[in-house]
Formats: structure tokens, C-alpha cells, sequence
């Protein structure tokens, strides 16, 4: 099995009002030196090896539904998957 | 005029949109369920709001994969009218359907009230029976109504008149107050409000009615021969 690791972010275009309240939130709290906060989607994916071109597949599941590429990046990572 | 209300896992306005075309217009509606597969019978689509599969993901995400949303593009390209309200206007952005997506609102708050909505775009198939520029009182009820898009797409949208529907106040943080918008076709249109919610003075308005009364107008008009 391989692990697949997707890290999906807010294009930098789009505004985070999220972000913006956890930054708010850590100036209070007087972490002043925090100059930007932006929140993103951390997937974790489980492919099993015959997968020919992983790849492919993973860019493939980013684009049909794991993430809106009007609004969002991504990257991943493979891992080898220890089976259990 | 035969109406769809497609009803995902989560929808909670089907009722409303069915009440609407049924009883207020006395028009023949179904609900159909997500894993429908044949929408070949229906005159006109409605795609009510709620919080299809919890709003996983992103709002409309998964429901856009669902069975139904293939024969909705379909309809689309049949050229029936198509409305999506609310989450049912997040399902039509994550299909592709609609240009932009909806963020969160930029107060983070979920806001449910009445708001005034300027018709923008009097002259489609869902706002003939409003004038252009009228002011109506319709309900808003969503925590992501945030209508974003690049600046290409927004020329487009002003470029092709594809805006239908603005607010008359920011408060979501809407790409220039964008409350509603229509393919460049005239078919589908997908708006935040609910005009399914005001068909009615007994419930606080009927500013809502004039949309689905455009819709039957219209297709009265194209399709039933005066004999």
C-alpha cells in the first residue's frame, strides 16, 4: 500500500477570514509577530500498490472532487504504507 | 409544467421549493432522490438548499458526484431551467456549472434574516415578472454565501449581464454584493436567498413568488400551443 499525504491550501488570491480570526485571536494573546495565518486541509489517502501511474490517479481525485482549484492548491507527498 | 426537486442526504428546503411550485403555482412537481438517473420527464429542475452530506469537504462537494448531477448537466445543456438555491447554487459552482464558488462568510457567522436583493437582470427566464432594478425583501439563511471569483470571470459575468441577483448591503463579503448568478445560456440559475421561502404574505412575503412564476411564464410561453 502506498500513504498518500495532500495538502490543500488557499490559493493566495482568496481571502481567509478564517485565518484572519486566528490571527486576531493570537495578537491577543501577544503573539504580535504573527504576520499571517492561513488554514488549510491536511488528507491522508491509502492507494493500494497496483495502482499504475499514482500519480495521475491522486492529480485526477484533486481535480474531480479533493479540492476546488478555483479557490484551493495542492501538493502531496507518497509514502510506502507499513501494512497493518 | 413538470418540476424536479432534487433531495440530497441533507437537503432541508425540498419541502419549501415543493410547496412553492405545487401549491402557491399549483404547477406538478416530484421530489427526486440523488441516485435518480432519469430527469428526461421534468419540464424544470430545482436544486433546494440545506447541508447536502454535512457540507463535507466543501458545501456541495460530494453532492456534485452524486447519479442525479450527471442528468442535471444534461438538463442544463437541454436547455431547461435549472435553479439552484443556496446549497443547491454550491452544488451547481462545484460541478461547473455556475462560474465561482461560495467562501465562508467573512463575519464567520451563519445569518439568517431578510435581506433587500436589487434585480439586477430583469430580462431572463427566472426575473421576467420583476422589473429591472426592483428592490425585493427576500430571507438569506447561510453560514458560506461568499460569492469569490477571479477577475476574468467576474468581467465575463458583468460583460454577458450573467449577474442577476445583487445585495443591497455587503454583509457576506460577496464579490461586488453578487447574490445571484445565470449561465451564459439564460438556463441555469443559481442565488443564495431563498425566494422559496417568500411565496406568501401569511409567511412574512411573496417577493419570491415572481421567480417561479418567470419560470412558468416563459415555459408556457415556448411550449404550450395556443389551440
Amino acid at each position: 500500500m502506498k500513504k498518500v499525504k495532500i495538502y490543500v491550501t488557499l490559493r493566495e488570491s482568496v481571502l481567509d477570514p478564517q485565518g484572519s480570526a486566528v490571527m486576531g485571536s493570537l495578537h491577543k494573546m501577544g503573539y504580535g509577530d504573527v504576520a499571517d495565518v492561513r488554514i488549510g486541509k491536511y488528507l491522508e489517502l491509502l492507494i493500494s500498490d497496483d495502482t499504475r501511474d499514482i500519480d495521475a490517479y491522486v492529480n485526477e481525485m484533486c481535480h474531480k472532487l479533493l479540492t476546488n482549484t478555483v479557490i484551493e492548491d495542492y501538493r502531496f507527498e507518497i509514502e510506502e504504507a507499513v501494512s497493518q | 409544467m413538470k418540476f424536479a426537486v432534487i433531495v440530497f442526504p441533507g437537503s432541508n428546503c425540498d419541502l419549501d421549493m415543493y410547496h412553492a411550485v405545487k401549491d402557491e403555482l399549483g404547477e406538478e412537481a416530484d421530489y427526486v432522490w440523488h441516485d435518480s438517473t432519469d430527469l428526461s420527464s421534468y419540464d424544470g429542475i430545482l436544486l433546494p438548499g440545506g447541508f447536502s452530506y454535512g457540507d463535507y469537504l466543501r458545501c456541495g462537494a460530494i453532492a456534485q458526484s452524486s447519479p442525479v448531477m450527471d442528468e442535471v448537466r444534461k438538463a442544463a445543456e437541454a436547455g431547461k431551467p435549472v435553479l439552484g438555491i443556496c446549497n443547491g447554487f454550491q452544488i451547481l459552482t462545484e460541478a461547473g456549472i455556475l462560474p465561482g464558488v461560495l467562501l465562508r462568510n467573512k463575519n464567520l457567522k451563519f445569518m439568517c434574516r431578510t435581506v433587500s436583493l436589487k434585480v439586477e437582470n430583469a430580462n431572463t427566464q427566472f426575473t421576467n415578472e420583476y422589473a429591472e432594478g426592483e428592490e425585493i425583501r427576500i430571507p438569506i439563511a447561510h453560514g458560506e454565501g461568499n460569492y469569490y471569483c477571479d477577475d476574468a470571470t467576474y468581467e465575463q459575468l458583468k460583460k454577458n449581464n450573467q449577474i442577476v441577483f445583487s445585495y443591497a448591503d455587503d454583509f457576506n463579503g460577496s464579490r461586488n454584493n453578487i447574490a445571484g448568478i445565470i449561465n451564459e445560456r439564460g438556463n441555469v440559475l443559481g442565488m443564495m436567498p431563498h425566494p422559496e421561502r417568500a411565496v406568501s404574505d401569511l409567511i412574512g412575503g411573496s417577493d419570491g413568488l415572481s421567480l417561479f412564476k418567470s419560470i412558468v411564464k416563459q415555459w408556457r410561453e415556448a411550449n404550450v400551443s395556443h389551440a
